[in-house]
């Protein structure tokens, strides 16, 4: 699955993983993740994210 | 002659870097005691230099080098962090001494690029990759957000030795390199006062650092932060300490921050103050007039209540609170209660501003704010003396709970 990177902090997303801590579970794909999900490193956006290999 | 000289940590490590005693505003933090820039040079096969100095204090770094090896034999430069009192005085190095290589971070690499056009690439490095220096070596580990995007730790596994660019650092100018020259009180206060101001928001990516490190279980005779004393005597010391601080737990101490105009805030201030203490809380008392907004920040980090004063001012809070509670919020110190007051003439807006600040700080405000009109009467007095003796119980009842640690 599509790992994404903070534009800001460098923060990598990646689902097979999830965010736990933050209510996302392993598993969960980028698009699957809630919109008011927040960078758990710096406090970004879904939006400052960009996709990454 | 050149008057400038290393200070070896080991036999192939040595400190090359300066001494700032004249810095007393490091962007908005009381550098009372001034501070240092440390660069670290390892004298290994491939001669590697571990971060720079602010700008200012080139010329001085490189003497220090000098001391000890010819500053264009260094074949490799890393960056730990791209912060300027570390990287300032990258591009004259790198022009001066041109390494093959320079090393930092991925977001380094970004960061350094968007600070200074450098004569040479940055080659990025991965967390966990490994840097062979020939007879050494140095394991890069990122530590996002602690507190840049770009700072990482480099460990060389020869010597076991963690440079730690600003983690466990402090601002300290000294003749003496190592903690075990340093006074206890002295480290003690300097350590604490640079996790407040610096650290303390990114207190929960601390907690998983350590337990990361603790996992790795890697084997440490020293830690070489870049600012203040290398800790080689007790490198457990701060690490525990850190521990504890990132936890922020509620204390039985009581911070009461407050300005006043004409003496009525100040007695309210007193008032809770001597019922806080009559609860069995310890207070710490900062006017504004007579507090750094960073000596304030020290002593929330080890506190379990806060409570805010303001007179109003042209219908708004005082000056001095306004950016006390900017500063504050920023910090993020959680699990705090409190509450806010003051003084006014007509309009008496500040107390409500106040409240709102604190709530917004995410302190629970475990009483209602109080404003008094002109000066407080013997009435207001004892309802503000209630008021922190009820807040002293509270403090005691979580940190009761809490079963940590406390002051």
């Amino acid at each position: 699955m599509q790992k994404y990177e903070c534009d800001l902090c460098g923060y990598v997303y990646d689902p097979a993983e999830g965010d736990p801590d933050n209510g996302v579970p392993a598993g969960t794909a980028w698009e699957d993740v809630p919109e008011d999900w927040v960078c758990p490193l710096c406090g970004a956006s879904k939006d400052q994210f960009s996709a990454v290999d | 002659m050149n008057a400038l000289q290393a200070v070896p940590l080991t036999d192939s490590v040595y400190w090359v870097g300066a001494i700032d005693w004249t810095i007393r505003d490091f962007h908005g933090y009381l550098t009372s005691r001034g501070t240092t820039y440390n660069a670290y040079l390892i004298m290994a096969d491939k001669i590697t230099l571990v971060d720079t100095v602010k700008q200012p204090f080139f010329s001085e770094m490189m003497g220090r080098i000098a001391s000890v090896v010819d500053p264009s034999k260094i074949d490799v430069v890393v960056s730990n962090h791209a912060e300027m009192d570390h990287s300032g005085a990258l591009p004259q190095t790198l022009a001066a001494v041109q390494p093959e290589k320079l090393y930092a971070s991925k977001m380094g690499a970004r960061g350094l690029a968007r600070h200074f056009a450098l004569p040479m690439e940055i080659t990025p490095v991965a967390d966990g990759e490994t840097l062979s220096l020939g007879n050494l070596s140095l394991q890069f580990m990122e530590t996002k957000l602690l507190h840049w995007p770009d700072s990482m730790f480099s460990y060389l596994p020869e010597r076991e030795l963690l440079f730690s660019q600003d983690a466990f650092g402090m601002h300290l100018a000294s003749s003496q390199r190592f903690d075990d020259e340093v006074d206890d009180w002295v480290l003690d206060h300097e350590a604490t006062k640079y996790y407040a101001n610096i650290l303390t928001p990114f207190s929960p990516l601390v907690t998983k650092l350590l337990a990361k490190v603790q996992e790795t279980n890697l084997p440490l005779k020293m830690i070489a932060p870049d600012h203040g004393p290398i800790w080689r005597k007790d490198w457990q010391r701060i690490v525990a300490r850190y521990a504890h601080w990132a936890q922020m737990v509620p204390t039985r101490k009581a911070v009461i921050v407050y300005d006043t105009m004409w003496g009525s805030t100040c007695m309210m201030a007193k008032a809770y103050a001597e019922g806080l203490m009559a609860g069995g809380a310890c207070v710490h008392q900062l006017p504004l007039g007579a507090s750094h907004r960073s000596d304030v920040g020290t002593q929330v980090l080890e506190s379990g209540a806060l409570l805010i004063g303001s007179p109003t001012i042209n219908g708004n809070l005082f000056p001095t609170v306004a950016d006390t509670l900017a500063y504050l919020r920023g910090l993020n110190r959680l699990n705090l209660i409190g509450t806010a007051f003051g003084s006014y003439g007509w309009s008496g807006e500040a107390t409500r501003q106040v409240a709102q600040g604190m709530e917004e700080m995410h302190v629970e405000m475990v009483a209602e704010p109080f404003r008094v009109q002109w000066v407080p009467t013997a009435e207001d007095l004892q309802r503000c003396f209630d008021t922190g003796r009820q807040i002293a119980e509270e403090m005691t009842k979580r940190a009761d709970e809490c079963g940590c640690e406390v002051h």
